[in-house]
């Protein structure tokens, strides 16, 4: 799995970071979302599917890899 | 007549409290682009389906400028004595409004967030605690739904808490149109101006470790920074959007999980449900206000219906919350729903800022509340409970319980 973000898409909300905080986190300065793993493993799948999901500023992409 | 004949009055009243008006499963499959006819007489269109509303809130091109000479007007009364000034004051739309909303933005971190649940687990102990003394039976509303959210609104700001009843009654002043008259609101206004004013002096004076602080030290305009006007004005406006909303919401919450107490005893067996739990009631939550009024620039198509330019556009997030071609099982609370992409805090540049606090909040409030008060239930059979009256924000009158 790969996962981008798309910093200008971003508001702030902090979703991501409260449902996967060993992938996304967020700036000091501004609250916009830093990715942390571009390729998380396999335990880390299913929150990071939700927190795109749910990211109210459709921010987060998840590309399948193999 | 069906509903695509009539003109519907909006909002469309419930029978009961929880639960939704009948009309809005029909016009999210016949009619999802309908005409309504708002409290002050005025015309505008209301969507109800989830893919409209998650689109419309996102474009631009639905601004927030109701104050249009031809924009529709929400009631004839005019929309709360605050909505407009505030609304000059702080940037309503574009890149201002993006610069101001970072700047505001990193005081609402998750992490940040992680790092006040202890004060709030605090805050709501205390009074559970005061609801045991007198209780029960006890309005859980007066109890812990209305002072929380204004007790950790005073904390954010630096407020100490000894004038905590004081930003109650300003918040409620200032938001609730059935109880005080104009003059009261006005007055009301007035004093919290004030107060605001001489805070922002003192924090500027002798900064402490509150968001007002932090505005202060970003500096003035010149150095990217807010002027003290728009500081004192964030200070006001976060009061106003973060507490009747979430008080409310945490008395619907814990409506909506006793009205069917097997909900409530999966949570006490399982408290690793209380996340999705409380996404699950934001979702379900059929009365939860107005819905997002949005004044439309340029003509523009939705749902293959071609909106023409000066239209008054009301998006419901809590019909479009139950549409069932997004969410299965959409009209069923199912305590485990994941993702649950719901809308009730709207989406894009302007979603709700405090949505990462009044999350925390909730899910405090939920699991304190379930170790303290395990035996709690509703007081009053759930027909009974009563939803509170007037335009702003949805919520019960109270909520009676016991335990
Ligand atoms: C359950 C509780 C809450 C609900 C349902 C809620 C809902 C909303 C919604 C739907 C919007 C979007 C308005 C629009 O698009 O025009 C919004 C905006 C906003 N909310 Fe909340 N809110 C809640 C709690 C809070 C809290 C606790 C705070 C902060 C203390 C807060 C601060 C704000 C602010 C500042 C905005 C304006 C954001 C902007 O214009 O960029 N809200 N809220
Ligand atoms: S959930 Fe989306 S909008 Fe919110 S911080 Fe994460 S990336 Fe940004």
């Amino acid at each position: 799995m790969k996962v981008t973000v798309d910093e200008d898409k971003c508001c702030g909300a902090g979703q991501c970071v409260l449902i996967a905080p060993e992938v996304f986190d967020q700036r000091e300065d501004d609250g916009i979302v830093i990715l942390l793993e571009h390729e998380p493993g396999e335990g880390r799948h299913v929150a990071v599917r939700e927190a795109a999901a749910v990211c109210p500023g459709a921010a987060i992409e998840v590309t399948d890899t193999e | 007549m069906s509903l695509d004949e009539q003109v519907l009055s909006y909002p469309i009243p419930s029978d009961a409290a929880l639960e939704p008006p009948a009309e809005w499963a029909e016009l999210r499959s016949k009619c999802p682009v309908a005409h309504v006819t708002l409290p002050s007489g005025d015309q505008a269109t209301l969507l109800t389906r989830y893919e409209d509303v998650k689109r419309v809130l996102a474009d631009p091109r639905f601004t927030r400028q109701l104050n249009a000479p031809d924009a529709a007007r929400l009631s004839a009364e005019g929309d709360g004595v605050f909505s407009s000034e505030m609304a000059q004051i702080i940037p309503d739309g574009g890149d201002e409004h993006q610069h101001w909303r970072r700047l505001v933005g990193k005081w609402f971190t998750a992490k940040r967030m992680a790092a006040l649940r202890p004060s709030m687990e605090q805050i709501a102990e205390r009074l559970i605690d005061d609801m045991v003394k007198c209780g029960p039976p006890c309005d859980l509303k007066a109890g812990l739904g209305f002072p929380l959210p204004v007790y950790v609104i005073c904390d954010m700001l630096g407020v100490p808490a000894a004038d905590r009843e004081r930003f109650s009654y300003w918040s409620d002043a200032l938001l609730n149109l059935t109880r005080y008259s104009r003059a009261e609101m006005e007055a009301a206004q007035g004093e919290f101006f004030q107060y605001m004013s001489d805070h922002v002096a003192t924090k500027r004076a002798e900064a402490g470790d509150d968001v007002l602080s932090e505005l202060i030290a970003a500096g003035g305009p010149e150095d990217g920074g807010l002027t003290d006007l728009q500081i004192l004005v964030t200070g006001m406006a976060l009061l106003v959007a973060g507490h009747e909303t979430t008080a409310n919401m945490i008395g619907k919450m814990v409506s909506m999980l006793l009205a069917d107490r097997s909900r409530w005893e999966r949570l006490l067996a399982d408290p690793s449900l209380i996340r999705t739990a409380v996404e699950e009631a934001l979702r379900l939550d059929a009365n939860s206000g107005f819905g997002l009024p949005r004044y439309l620039r340029d003509e523009t198509e939705v749902s293959g219906t071609v909106l023409p330019r000066g239209t008054t556009v009301v998006c419901s997030m809590a019909a479009a919350n139950r549409d069932e071609s997004v969410f299965e099982g959409a009209a069923e609370m199912d305590l485990r729903r994941s993702p649950n992409a719901h809308l009730a805090f709207g989406v894009g540049a302007h979603s709700c800022l405090g949505q990462a606090l009044a999350r925390t909040e909730l899910q405090v409030v939920l699991e304190v509340l379930l170790r303290r008060l395990p035996s709690l239930e509703l007081a009053v059979p759930v027909e009974e409970l009563e939803r509170v009256e007037g335009l702003a924000v949805g919520g019960l009158r109270t909520v009676p319980v016991r335990w």
